[in-house]
């Protein structure tokens, strides 16, 4: 991270002052003892504290915050719940830390209009909690949804295991209520669809924090499907457990998710989760949605082609419990891995065509860095998730492991693919956004930012590597107002 | 008429434009604008079609047409389902797949799956500075840096002019029905169209013409024939099943707002609330605006058909949308009233503000399409 700003340091003290005045007691935590609990998000590995941390309860609380900050030259580092594998919450010693998390209520259900408003530090599993017994849902489903906020999941424009059908948060994401860094407070779509000028809400979702802070949300909620059925589909080779994933979809079924599982994978999790997996190459959890007849009609699909393909091991659920036990072992991988190593997680998304082709070489590299890498991702939209294993008490080796990370990313990008499906770039990945956009891209991105935070205050070291964003970072940094 | 071959041409082009364009595909779209004329047609072909991935990318100017036929030869299509403007119109022309993305169109199918730019994974553009830039990709989920893409759909040219858009692309389905219901009034079909959407049947279209309701259903020919019995009982029954090629005229016929060719008037379309279109139809009818409407979107989109005097009812019609969430856009209109009416909805202050901010980053000359999209 770029060193902090002398200038802004000092202006701590006329800064917590301030910020107490407008938000209730309590509101505002600079003790150094208390400011640590902000120091980093689900990326541990980097950590500082911030100059302070502010809950506001309120949009109109946020604005004054805002209002401040932008007054004083503060830099504003948004936080939902600090999940992000990214590092999209991690402070700078100079930022403040605007948590969202205090701001969690339901505003609105709209069972006709098929929609719920929520202010955003509500969990992403919370919405659909609270629609759940009338019969709906929220679709996205990242896998940290008990504790990841909506506030992180429309900044990082989130994904999860069904998005093949549903789509990302992007897709599901009616309108906000968002403050600028100026303070100003304003809305973007609504209950409505489309936008009447420019899609600004689209542009919003997914800029990481560093366009404005979004204190409320609608959201489309859907019917609940009838029933849910995983088939389990084992193979003895990646090559053709990915032929089959392109099969299944050129068919035209479209399943609600169909998860791929490497053989590094599907032993850590078995021995972990007893979930009774076969010991194979590639392991495929195809699940599709309907009512009983439905899902019949296109289990026998789905079963044909992969019949077709000659698997070594072909389960379909018959029951609740057999659904519940394919999906164990792939629910607790990331569980399974935590357990017998330190792991980085990628999520760099490829072309679902490229799958054996990428599979092979991230082999490759695994043997050529010494780092075990085990794989389990969403096929069907070509995120992948490979798990680099290491041990952080070991000098060298998160550099190795980075290292080999960035490998496998620009590889992604290298065969058509893209750095991150739904973590986001954060601090992770900023400097390698090189390889994805030559520089006019960057800088077609950056002006968007100069239109919304002319200063560059807001979560200003994300995203664009910093020899990139220097210039105008330091523009930003000195304030303008004394 | 300038149509540059190549992005290459476009860009040199661009860089050395020193008076407004008219950025258009195919001209199909109704949209009259000063300046030299910018054609992209030149912009064609298909540079990657994998059934398998659902992906496609294509040259912006290449035809709909022949993106269309492309993918019917593997089953599939562009599951937006966007509209020709032509008839409704009465414009010639070739639509380009550019157009349909500077325009956001999409049909029916937008409640079900999403508009097109929810189908959208990438684009390359140059923008009014005459620079090259390209943003997404053509894998579906990408979360790399801020999502330009969506910024161009529905830009109409104004930010930049596209050069290649890649597409995400669905089966077609084997089956399709439509429970169709006739003399129904607004209110009612509101009701019912609301109560489908919310049932676990994955309604593709709920619309209203002519007095008529229809909901569709698409799939697996099981599947199909299972949720329209279960939504037509779900709907207390009585519903008229509509199959198969029947069915799929009923909803081009109200994706193109067939009902309004060759119809005098003005034609707006205006995007609500569903629940709110009954009630804003009816203040519309108090206040002594005359009209004729169909509804899409389960009521969420109202094609509105009115006199062409005065300002088409757009002080009337705007302040509706504004006050109940929504806005309006004027898609037909003679030159007169275009000349007297904006085409989009004035935003905010601070929306106009953010935007005019945009435009000036990216056609800092205001080169493409000035004006068009102006509105505070």
């Amino acid at each position: 991270m770029p060193a902090p700003d002398a200038a802004v340091l000092s202006k701590k003290p006329a800064l917590v002052a301030r910020l107490r005045k407008v938000l209730p007691a309590g509101a505002v935590i600079d003790d150094p003892a208390e400011t640590r609990a902000y120091e980093c998000d689900a990326l541990t590995a980097y950590r500082c504290p911030p100059l302070c941390a502010v809950l506001p309860s309120s949009t109109e609380e946020v604005a004054a915050v805002l209002k401040i900050c932008h007054e004083m030259g503060v830099p504003v580092v948004p936080r939902g719940a600090g999940t992000s594998l990214a590092g999209g919450a991690l402070p700078t010693a100079d930022s403040v830390i605007l948590g969202v998390a205090r701001m969690n209520a339901v505003l609105e259900t709209d069972y006709a209009n098929r929609f719920i408003r929520v202010q955003t530090g509500r969990t992403n599993l919370s919405v659909s909690g609270a629609v759940e017994a009338d019969g709906f849902f929220y679709a996205p489903d990242p896998s940290s949804q008990l504790a990841c906020a909506i506030a992180g999941n429309i900044a990082m424009n989130s994904g999860g295991a069904h998005c093949l059908k549903y789509g990302v948060t992007t897709n599901n994401l009616l309108g906000v209520t968002m403050v600028t860094m100026e303070g100003e407070v304003i809305e973007l779509g609504g209950a409505h669809l489309d936008a009447a000028g420019l899609d600004l809400l689209g542009l919003v979702c997914g800029s990481e924090g560093q366009l404005g802070v979004v204190t409320e949300a609608t959201l489309r909620i859907i019917a609940k499907p009838e029933g849910a059925r995983p088939v389990l589909i084992g193979y003895d080779s990646l090559e053709v457990a990915g032929q089959c994933v392109s099969d299944i979809i050129e068919a035209g079924v479209l399943p609600v998710a169909i998860e791929f599982m490497d053989r590094p994978c599907i032993r850590a999790t078995d021995a972990f989760s007893g979930a009774g997996y076969p010991d194979c190459e590639a392991l495929l959890i195809v699940e599709v949605e309907g009512s009983e007849a439905e899902i019949a009609e296109q289990l026998e699909i789905i079963t044909a082609i992969a019949r077709r393909h000659d698997p070594v091991e072909l389960r379909e659920s018959g029951s609740a419990e057999e659904s519940a036990r394919i999906w164990l072992g792939r629910k607790s991988a990331f569980g399974a891995m935590g357990q017998i190593n330190d792991y980085m997680c990628l999520d760099g998304t490829i072309p679902v065509t490229e799958l054996p082709r990428v599979l092979a070489r991230i082999e490759a590299l695994s043997a050529e860095y010494g780092l075990d890498v085990a794989n389990v991702f969403h096929a069907g939209d070509g995120n992948m998730h490979p798990l680099i294993l290491f041990n952080a008490n070991e000098e060298g080796q998160l550099e190795l492991c980075e290292a080999l990370g960035a490998e496998i990313l620009k590889l992604c990008v290298e065969v058509g693919g893209c750095l991150t499906g739904e973590h986001g770039v954060g601090i992770e990945k900023r400097d390698l956004m090189g390889h994805q956009y030559r520089p006019a891209d960057l800088e077609a991105q950056m002006r968007v930012k100069d239109v919304f935070d002319g200063q560059w205050l807001l979560n200003p070291a994300k995203v664009f590597p910093l020899e990139v964003s220097a210039s105008r970072r330091a523009g930003g940094l000195a304030p303008r107002v004394a | 008429m300038m149509r540059p071959g190549t992005e290459t041409e476009l860009a040199e082009l661009l860089q050395a434009a020193r008076a407004p364009l008219a950025v258009r595909g195919g001209g199909t779209r109704g949209v009259a604008l000063a300046g030299e004329g910018l054609e992209t047609g030149g912009l064609s072909g298909v540079r990657l079609y994998e059934p398998g991935a659902l992906t496609l990318v294509v040259g912006a100017g290449t035809p709909l047409a022949e993106v269309e036929a492309l993918l019917a030869e593997k089953g599939q299509r562009l599951a937006f389902e966007p509209m020709d403007h032509r008839a409704l119109l009465g414009t010639g022309g070739e639509p380009t797949i550019g157009g349909v993305v500077a325009a956001n169109v999409s049909g029916p199918r937008r409640v079900q799956v999403g508009a097109c730019r929810d189908h959208l994974l990438g684009v390359r553009f140059v923008s009014g500075a005459g620079e090259v830039v390209s943003n997404g990709g053509r894998v579906m989920k990408n979360v790399t840096g801020y999502d330009l893409v969506k910024l161009m759909a529905g830009s109409w040219g104004t930010l930049g002019v596209l050069t290649e858009v890649s597409l995400k692309v669905l089966a077609r389905p084997q089956a399709e029905a439509t429970l169709v219901r006739s003399g129904q009034g607004v209110a009612q079909a509101v009701t019912d169209m609301c109560r489908a959407m919310g049932t676990p049947y994955d309604v593709s279209g709920a619309g209203w013409a002519g007095g008529e309701t229809r909901l569709r259903v698409e799939g697996l020919a099981g599947s199909v024939a299972y949720r329209a019995g279960a939504l037509n009982a779900a709907l207390g029954g009585g519903w008229d099943v509509v199959e198969g090629a029947e069915s799929a005229a009923l909803w081009q016929g109200l994706r193109d707002a067939a009902p309004f060719v060759g119809q005098p008037g003005a034609v707006w379309k205006l995007s609500v609330k569903p629940t709110e279109a009954p009630g804003l139809l009816g203040r519309l009818k108090a206040v002594g605006l005359d009209h004729e409407a169909l509804l899409d979107w389960s009521g969420g989109l109202i094609w509105l058909r009115v006199p062409e005097e005065g300002d088409a009812g757009a002080a009337a019609i705007r302040a509706e949308c504004a006050t109940r969430g929504g806005h309006a856009t004027l898609i037909r209109a003679g030159e007169a009233l275009r000349a007297r009416v904006p085409m989009f909805q004035p935003r905010p202050a601070p929306i106009a503000r953010l935007e005019a901010g945009l435009r000036a980053k990216f056609d800092p000359r205001g080169l493409l399409n000035p004006g068009l999209m102006e509105g505070a």
